[in-house]
């Protein structure tokens, strides 16, 4: 969480030492220097002195945290419901409300404390807490209200974070879709949060004295933590189930668009929450990141749409969306430090790459990643982490300092990403052995695959009449 | 007594239903039903994945008549559905042996 303490606290209005702890470049810019200046009066009616709870940043991150939420339940769930067969539907639905609530309790009794314990972490140091929290936040533990992070109540952390526990999983979801059993993909989620999503985190936003967070890493929202974990997690699944039964040659249409187009919506505003709420605070630094959002998001669209038009003659709603989720992804590692330009170019890339990746790559390798998880998140995530060590640059302007290397933060960002992949991937590989030993074999039977997972593992049809 | 079943282009059922109604059409039954025959059908594309939509969507509407009113009808349905283009559907006429109103048992052309 590097990304997201030095803009939290690089803005922080309170009256007391942390207005001093600025980074010399935020002085330096008159932009920022501007904001800090409306800002100050604001801070001196402040209610907490330094160390407390800062109202306007706790109002913003409450709304985050229900944004983030409902880019899960209803968006993604909706996104890929429209995208299966309509024998399907519920299933998918399914996956994705259950996460959540699984994810819920996981984070509680452990998941939390594996991510953002700081017991044993030291700066500069690489020990076994450089890689996974202990486990004395388990449950909650000595947490009340009063308990702060920064300047929010600690438990509001726990629930912002929590809301990215449950929707990194749940994108993997869009992989393995219409052909996984329902108990494999509990505790296949359940396991992979737990032994991938917990130590990825921890290294990337546990803080100071974290394996990447050490090294420089920069992921402000989770182009690593969610996108790239995400998105490799989808490819070795869908590799190790194999591909749906037809596929490729049956048809295998999306049921209801429009459903799908109502998610993609939703994801798109939830995101304001994802990145802008990754600032941990109301401030510049959120607004800058809800713009870059913005504006990645809007030129991705175009541009899958563009493509589609001039390859295909015409500019299908479903590849507007698509290319929008791209932007979004794409720009969500780089959204706490490049800037409009920056934003133009991650989004601009993502569109034609994730494209490329989730049509011709796909169809040549013959993988069924069935709605693109690894073609839009995974690539996408690389994307934007990658990039971002050209735009973080002042000279495009990014919020690098003026000593700035591209070289040296690509060297960062290439190593954290793909150490991030390789461990992702063997991880997944052997979670997915492990469960389908518990569960008697990850897939359902042909005959239940063919009546669907509706009618066959929940009991019940989506379309009644 | 003769059984027409017309299959034409949906937007097309309200002008093939006005028309029949002037030449004392009082009853019929429509379904939405999906075919090809010359016209074939059409690609969809998805994220890039091609597939060939053969079944077209069509209206057919089915109506039992005595003999002598089969011409003029033929002649209301082709009158209103028709676009001069490929895909405008066909009638087909066929006899029918007897028919019954369910309520009073009544048989044959007192029955339609």
């Amino acid at each position: 969480m590097s990304a997201h303490k030095t803009s939290a606290k690089g803005l922080c209005s309170h009256p007391g030492e942390t207005r001093f702890i600025f980074p010399q470049k935020w002085l330096e810019s008159p932009k920022w220097f501007m904001i800090l200046a409306l800002l100050a009066p604001l801070g001196l009616l402040g209610q907490e002195g330094d160390g407390g709870i800062d109202t306007g940043d706790t109002a913003w991150i409450l709304v985050s945290t229900a944004l983030v939420l409902f880019m899960n339940i209803p968006g993604l769930a909706l996104f890929y419901a429209g995208l299966v067969r309509s024998k399907n539907v519920l299933s998918v639905l399914m996956h994705c409300f259950v996460l959540t609530a699984t994810m819920t309790l996981l984070w509680l009794v452990c998941g939390y404390s594996l991510s953002f314990s700081t017991t044993g972490m030291e700066q500069g140091v690489t020990n076994l807490s450089s890689f996974i929290g202990s486990l004395d936040l388990a449950m909650l533990k000595g947490v009340s209200g009063d308990t702060t992070e920064g300047t929010i109540p600690k438990l509001l952390h726990f629930a912002f974070q929590m809301t990215f526990f449950i929707i990194t999983p749940a994108l993997m979801v869009g992989a393995f879709v219409e052909r996984m059993k329902f108990s494999s993909v509990l505790w296949f989620t359940a396991l992979w949060n737990l032994i991938v999503y917990t130590p990825i985190c921890h290294m990337v936003w546990g803080g100071a004295g974290g394996y990447f967070a050490d090294r420089g890493v920069q992921d402000f929202a989770g182009g690593i933590v969610v996108h790239i974990t995400a998105g490799i997690g989808a490819l070795v699944a869908c590799i190790v189930l194999g591909p749906r039964k037809g596929y490729p040659g049956a048809v295998m249409m999306p049921h209801n668009l429009p459903m799908t187009v109502t998610g993609a919506a939703m994801l798109w505003v939830g995101w304001f929450g994802f990145n802008g709420g990754s600032a941990l605070g109301a401030n510049g630094g959120a607004a800058s990141a809800l713009v870059v959002t913005q504006i990645s998001a809007a030129v991705a669209t175009l541009v899958w749409m563009f493509i589609e038009w001039i390859k295909h003659g015409k500019p299908s709603m479903l590849g507007a969306a698509t290319g929008a989720i791209a932007g979004l992804a794409a720009i969500t590692p780089a959204s706490g430090t490049v800037g409009p330009l920056g934003a133009l170019a991650i989004g601009t890339l993502s569109g034609v790459i994730c494209w490329y990746a989730s049509t011709a790559i796909k169809q040549k390798l013959g993988y069924d990643d069935s709605l693109d998880v690894f073609g839009v998140h995974g690539v996408g995530g690389f994307i934007g982490t990658i990039m971002l060590a050209v735009f973080m640059a002042p000279g495009f302007g990014g919020a690098g300092e003026a000593d700035f290397s591209i070289s040296s933060q690509l060297g960062i960002q290439l190593h954290a990403a793909l150490i991030t992949a390789v461990y992702t991937a063997i991880a997944t590989w052997i979670i997915l052995k492990i469960v389908a030993a518990i569960t008697g074999g990850l897939r359902v039977d042909e005959q239940e695959e063919n009546s669907g997972l509706d009618q066959s593992y929940h009991g019940e049809e989506a379309y009644n009449d | 007594m003769k059984k027409i079943e017309a299959i034409i282009k949906p937007f097309k059922i309200d002008e093939v239903r006005e028309a029949l109604s002037e030449v004392g059409v009082v009853g019929m039954s429509v379904s939405e039903v999906k075919g090809f025959g010359r016209q074939k059908g059409h690609k969809e594309i998805y994220r890039g994945s091609e597939y060939n939509v053969d079944f077209l969507p069509k209206v057919k509407i089915e109506m039992v008549l005595s003999d002598e009113k089969v011409e003029e009808v033929i002649d209301a349905i082709r009158n209103a559905a028709n676009t001069d283009k490929i895909g405008d559907g066909k009638i087909f006429v066929v006899p029918v042996e007897q028919a019954v109103r369910i309520r009073t048992n009544e048989r044959g052309e007192e029955a339609v």
